[in-house]
């Protein structure tokens, strides 16, 4: 291996792929060809990076220069100025969005500064296809510590000492889990991972899959050893085609390795581990439903108990454990239980890592010591809210979790005080929305979600989510009527006690999160018929308030349908008429001139604007609600 | 590829050092090349690739080769900055593809800074300064 004094570390995850980083690697090779440098510069397909939305991202080692937003026709450029003569290109830096600072190194910027990395801690430094890489971060060290040198009953209980909890959602210890499946007598039992991430929004599986596939091969091998089991399956969807190819490759490595197969590490230990892709059903996260659906059933849950540990697949002992749960596996064999208790709290040990998206200005995935504060989260890790925009809520959990306002800002992101307000941890999806956002359009889009990939088998969550999602249509197309929050509220309940599943007894969460915090607008859209936020079309009167208004002629430019009007810095009106409240006027003006009324109100001005061209009369101020 | 067995592991990544040098720090000395016009014209480039050669012949795994802008000395040109952890950086000047490999050995390798070639010690080299 000849040594390179250049590593560039080009994120090869699905977004920055999406957004072209494979025709970067192909002009950065050709580039660096060309000049002669290909035994100095070794260039790096990594895994995700996580800053997605700056993307495509690379790092540049050793100097930890950070590059977004790189297009092919930077590629001259920098191996020209920064990998010849030394002197980074500075206009692909990251710029803070806030104070609009320059920041060349990656570790200065806040969005990876704040960070802690342990189930990412090779994100974005190795090449995720090489095993040799993963081995020299330490890898598969834990595996062989645990096959070679520990019981069954050790791992377990370092685990069960460690704290470490379920990161999928349930937030289940796992060490616990291991310890009642390890207990049952069988002959065959299966390790089982759940990657079957279908949360809108959430991506931290599909990262670690894509970045660090063997962390996951290597908590399973852990994982299998403190069971006894000698076969595991990796349940992803098959939306995830660059997570499955990358596992796939890992598991061949493994394999040629012989740290999967028989006499691992030249024991007696034998693990066989198989992906098994599935169809992308939400239910089928599930461990139950999921369990079904490898046995080749329809992914419906089933009633529990007997709990997996003791008839899970094929009615055999096994143990389901989420990709980010493995991931945080051998660092905690390797370093101690004690080591992985020095971050985040005594009942919510470790780090979590969260998908941020949303309105936030830095889109993409985080790794935070528990306990965080979210407001550190959304404001020094995220960024805070762009466009000059107000923070509303940020939604937890996904379809299963619940929207926080403001005033619980200052929460510390734990399970215990997570639950406390409503929402859950869940499996790390972190919606953030800002005043724009209506909060019974929200819980609508998740009630759609629910409804929609709700599995049909129980009456009260097939039947009662669509219920609920009618109402909740209703609500926002002005047909809500008084007792109707109630009755959602009733509904939830009974949904909630009724279901067999997850998915059922928590589709209701995001509904009553956003009436418990969000009342008023639920009683706008009924009593009034007014949606605040100009979401609900059919809840709103766009109108210009005329002591504002400077004349601009922005939103008039602007409105797709030519309803805006008026005379250069004289104020503009609109055409009841002619609007069709799609809010870009709204969106546009910068002088927070243009003004949502309730329905009511479009009625009034239309007549008014009639009124006015018939008798050519002189323009009146508009008196607002 | 043969099947691994536990001590594997540790020689796979040994033999990873020096890559993993360059992307996670934690290096014993870094040398700075100067790559700005003057002293790429002067012969910078050919100091690096000796830089290079040498590290690699050398096997060591804990040295990183860097490029950096001029030195804002062009009468001295190519120049080099040689950084052992610990050590305030000493600046080389006047340097060809022989010298720098005196230096790597001699400084680098051996801790002894070459004196005939040192144009500052300082981070900041000044004009006046003597080799």
């Amino acid at each position: 291996m000849k040594t390179h004094r250049i590593s560039v570390m080009l994120c090869g995850g699905t977004g920055c792929i999406a957004s072209g980083s494979l025709k970067l690697r192909d002009a950065m090779v050709e580039e660096i060809n060309k000049r002669g440098l290909q035994d100095e510069v070794n260039v790096v397909l990594t895994g995700c990076n996580g800053f997605c939305a700056q993307g495509p991202v690379m790092t540049i080692y050793p100097e930890d220069i950070f590059y977004q937003k790189v297009k092919v026709d930077d590629i001259p450029l920098i191996v020209e100025e920064h990998f010849i003569k030394g002197r980074p290109v500075e206009k692909l830096f990251y710029k803070e969005p806030v104070k609009k600072k320059i920041i060349p190194l990656m570790r200065d910027i806040p969005f990876f500064s704040l960070q802690v990395l342990r189930a990412l801690r090779n994100k974005g430094l190795i090449d995720a296809e090489k095993i040799d890489e993963y081995i020299a971060r330490d890898g598969y060290q834990a595996a062989a510590k645990a096959i070679t040198q520990m019981t069954p009953e050790q791992i377990v209980d370092e685990m069960k000492r460690s704290g470490l909890r379920g990161r999928g959602g349930a937030g289940f210890s796992t060490g616990l889990k291991w310890e009642l499946c390890a207990k049952v007598e069988g002959a065959q039992k299966y390790i089982l991972c759940n990657g079957d991430e279908g949360d809108p929004g959430a991506f931290m599986d599909r990262s670690i899959m894509e970045a660090d596939p063997h962390v996951l091969l290597e908590g399973m091998l852990i994982g299998a050893k403190a069971i006894g089991a000698n076969k595991g399956f990796i349940y992803v969807r098959a939306e995830y085609p660059l997570a499955v190819q990358r596992l796939r490759i890992a598991i061949a490595q493994a394999k040629e390795y012989g740290l999967l197969g028989d006499n691992i590490l030249g024991t007696d230990f034998c693990l066989d581990i198989e992906v098994y892709l599935g169809a992308g059903a939400f239910v089928c996260g599930e461990e139950t439903a999921l369990m079904r659906s490898i046995e080749g059933e329809r992914g419906m849950p089933t009633p529990r108990p007997p709990f997996p540990a003791q008839k899970g697949l094929w009615g055999k002992p096994s143990v389901l454990n989420n990709v980010e749960t493995y991931a945080n596996i051998p660092m905690i064999i390797l370093k101690g239980a004690d080591w992985f208790r020095t971050m985040g709290t005594e009942k919510s040990a470790g780090t979590k890592v969260f998908a941020l998206s949303g309105a936030i200005n830095n889109i993409g995935l985080i790794e935070v010591p528990m306990g965080i504060p979210l407001r550190q989260i959304i404001y020094d890790i995220g960024g805070g809210i762009p466009r000059g925009r107000k923070f509303k809520a940020v939604q937890l959990g996904g379809p299963s979790g619940g929207c926080m306002p403001e005033s619980l800002l200052d929460t510390p992101v734990t399970y215990e005080d997570i639950v406390q307000t409503g929402a859950i941890v869940g499996s790390g999806g972190m919606v953030v929305m800002d005043n724009f956002n209506c909060m019974v359009n929200v819980a609508k889009f998740f009630l759609e979600f629910t409804a929609d990939e709700s599995c049909g088998k129980c009456t009260p969550c097939r039947i009662g989510t669509t219920v609920m999602l009618d109402l909740l249509t209703k609500i926002t197309e002005g047909k809500g009527r008084e007792g109707d929050i109630e009755l959602l509220q009733n509904l939830s309940q009974d949904i909630t006690e009724s279901s067999l599943c997850g998915l059922g007894q928590t589709a209701p969460n995001p509904v009553l999160t956003t009436i418990r915090y969000f009342r008023d607008e639920y009683e706008s859209h009924i009593n009034e018929k007014w949606c605040k936020t100009g979401v609900c079309k059919d809840l709103c009167t766009f109108y210009i308030d005329k002591e504002k208004c400077i004349g601009c002629g922005a939103c008039a430019r602007a409105c797709p349908k030519k309803a805006v009007s008026g005379e250069k810095k004289k104020p503009h009106e609109i055409d009841q008429n002619m609007c069709i409240q799609c809010r870009v006027c709204y969106e546009t003006c910068k002088f927070d001139s243009v003004k949502i009324g309730p329905r009511s109100m479009r009625e009034e001005l239309g007549k008014k604007e009639e009124k006015e061209q018939t008798t050519d009369a002189d323009h009146q101020t508009v008196e607002t609600a | 590829m043969p099947k691994l067995a536990a001590d594997d592991l540790k020689k796979i990544k040994e033999s990873y050092k020096s890559v993993f040098t360059i992307r996670e720090g934690g290096q014993r000395a870094t040398v700075t090349v100067h790559m700005g016009t003057s002293g790429i014209a002067a012969g910078a480039r050919s100091v690096m690739l000796a830089l290079l050669d040498e590290i690699h012949q050398s096997r060591v795994n804990d040295v990183i080769a860097n490029a950096s802008g001029s030195s804002g000395v062009s009468g001295k040109e190519p120049m080099a900055t040689v950084e052992i952890s610990g050590q305030e950086p000493v600046v080389y000047g006047g340097l060809d593809s022989e010298s720098i490999k005196k230096i790597f050995r001699e400084h680098v390798l051996n801790g002894s800074p070459v004196q005939q070639y040192i144009a500052a010690r300082e981070s900041e080299p000044s004009c006046e300064s003597e080799s």
